[in-house]
């Protein structure tokens, strides 16, 4: 296991320098692009999903710098940096996202456990069942929150019959924490509920296909702090049963919620660490940069 | 030298708000710094108005004590800060009150050189006031220089120091003992000076927590309740 490596391209942590040197070995620039190394834990003895040389192109345009890191086993992982740093697109990539992208091309290893999920002969439709994710902004189908959450149950034919429906339908409501809000009115349609309940019923709906890994991109950017608060919590509980990785432009979030804390910027993963240890001393000169907003 | 590059907030107030912590810390060090200096004076040279100097100058430090309270908890709420910042936060916010506790034992040698003016004849043990004093004063001036410079060598130092420290109050206690053994009608009159080298040794110790707050700061490290070997090895361990 090959963990805990620094390179002389991008500097360690800035009290290590002179205020100059910090500074100039601070940015990034096209000539050291090529060659770093990603300082910190990026490796997980129980991984869930492993990322191995994940390059990404739109067109000529590099977007992600041979990144690698693992992803473990009930662990949610934070991916936080600046934006237009990489993280979203290489959380796209979990599930095969870019796909869609005609621009997009995506190389590198994807083990979801043994399988390499980036494998052009892999069918997207169960690996989405078993990697789901959750956006920015909810986004319910203009059905009943009951279809909205057994829509995934029925195409995926996980039941066989209404009353195991029911039962996927009750489980995943009451998982996402929702289930007391809008049991009594399940035919409404989900476009009826608030931002944040919206929401939770999109990671209810999410959850029905029981994934193994749940990708979030900045799942509470548009909801309330109370919204915000009860699917933190969420998240909290979700990680006893699934593997979490969420993308977020809260650095507080990120604090609360993950396990460890990877670190993006122009492309290349920086520091993937502890979150503790990210938030109170990181190990790289750019994370503290970033997390204390020193630049944006 | 601000190696922890606390003013490149993108935050303008952000930047002013940690400088002004950092200063009026530093302020304050400066003034128990001085009350040191003047208690240790005021009991050497039998200077009663010096020691009510000292005593009146109380009231500012713990003003000053409560108004850096107040500031981190201010950034605290307002900035949520993290790394670096964080660091410096919790190191002024302990520091702080290590400040004010060498204020109070200054303070009580102010109280002691008041008490000793009193009485006829002059007691033992001054010249080891004297050496205590000067060698406590530069530690503490060495913290503060320390924090002011993030210099974790300066810090270490300082540690070091405060065992020679815990030493030389040793081997005055010792003589004072001696002393008072010889004759008991000397006990009262040494009992001030043995308290007024209690209060020199203690003020030692809070330099020692103030430089064990500076390898936080620093380096994030906590080296509570070591041995300046095992402080040495865990800098020297992260700096490979």
């Amino acid at each position: 296991m090959n963990n805990s490596v620094t390179t002389e391209s991008i500097a360690p942590l800035a009290s290590e320098k002179t205020p100059e040197k910090a500074k100039t070995s601070n940015v990034i620039t096209e000539e050291n692009s090529d060659a770093y190394t990603t300082v910190g834990q990026a490796f997980s003895e129980n991984a869930k999903m492993s990322m191995r040389n994940v390059n990404v192109f739109y067109d000529e345009k590099q977007a992600i710098y041979d990144v690698n890191l693992d992803i473990g086993t009930n662990e949610v992982v934070a991916m936080i940096g600046p934006s237009g740093c990489g993280k979203s697109t290489f959380l796209r990539c979990l599930n095969r996202m870019n796909d869609t992208i005609d621009t997009c091309k995506v190389t590198g290893k994807f083990l979801l456990e043994d399988q390499d999920i980036n494998d052009r002969k892999m069918d997207v439709v169960p690996l989405r069942a078993r990697v789901g994710m959750v956006f920015q902004k909810p986004n319910p189908f203009p059905k009943s929150i009951y279809d909205n959450v057994a829509y995934g149950a029925r195409i995926h034919g996980l039941a066989d019959r209404k009353s195991d429906l029911d039962d996927i339908v009750e489980t995943s409501l009451q998982k996402a924490g929702l289930w007391n809000e809008v049991k009594d009115r399940l035919q409404q349609p989900g476009t009826s509920l608030s931002g944040g309940q919206q929401q939770r019923l999109c990671i209810a709906r999410t959850i029905a296909v029981s994934p193994e890994v749940i990708l979030m991109d900045e799942p509470c950017s548009a909801l309330d702090p109370i919204a915000t608060a009860r699917i933190e919590e969420l998240i909290d509980e979700l990680s006893q049963n699934y593997t979490i990785a969420i993308v977020t432009h809260s650095m507080q979030q990120a604090a609360r919620v993950s396990h460890r804390t990877a670190y993006f910027h122009l492309g290349k993963l920086i520091e993937v660490n502890e979150t503790e240890k990210v938030f109170t001393n990181p190990d790289h000169g750019l994370t503290e940069a970033y997390i204390t907003g020193r630049f944006g | 030298m601000d190696k922890l590059n606390i003013d490149q907030h993108i935050s303008q107030q952000y930047n002013s708000a940690l400088d002004d912590l950092k200063t009026e810390f530093l302020e304050l060090g400066g003034i128990v710094e001085q009350q040191i200096v003047n208690a240790v004076k005021a009991i050497t040279d039998v200077d009663t108005v010096l020691a009510q100097e000292v005593l009146m100058t109380e009231k500012e430090v713990d003003e000053r004590e409560m108004q850096l309270d107040d500031l981190c908890t201010q950034i605290i709420a307002r900035r949520q800060p993290t790394a670096s910042d964080l660091r410096l936060v919790m190191a002024i916010s302990k520091s702080t009150r290590d400040l004010e506790r060498i204020g109070d034992e200054a303070n009580k040698i102010a109280k002691m050189a008041i008490a000793i003016s009193d009485s006829e004849d002059l007691p033992h043990g001054f010249s080891e006031l004297r050496n205590l004093g000067r060698h406590v004063q530069e530690i503490v001036n060495d913290s503060l220089t320390a924090f002011a410079r993030y210099d974790i060598d300066m810090a270490l130092k300082v540690v070091n120091k405060d065992k020679e420290i815990d030493r030389e109050y040793a081997t005055a206690m010792r003589e004072l003992i001696t002393y008072m053994m010889e004759d008991p009608r000397n006990i009262s009159r040494s009992m001030n000076v043995i308290w007024a080298l209690r209060s020199l040794e203690r003020i030692g110790d809070h330099a020692s927590n103030i430089s064990e707050q500076i390898f936080y700061l620093v380096k994030g490290l906590d080296v509570r309740h070591q041995t300046p070997d095992e402080m040495a090895q865990q800098v020297n361990k992260q700096r490979k």
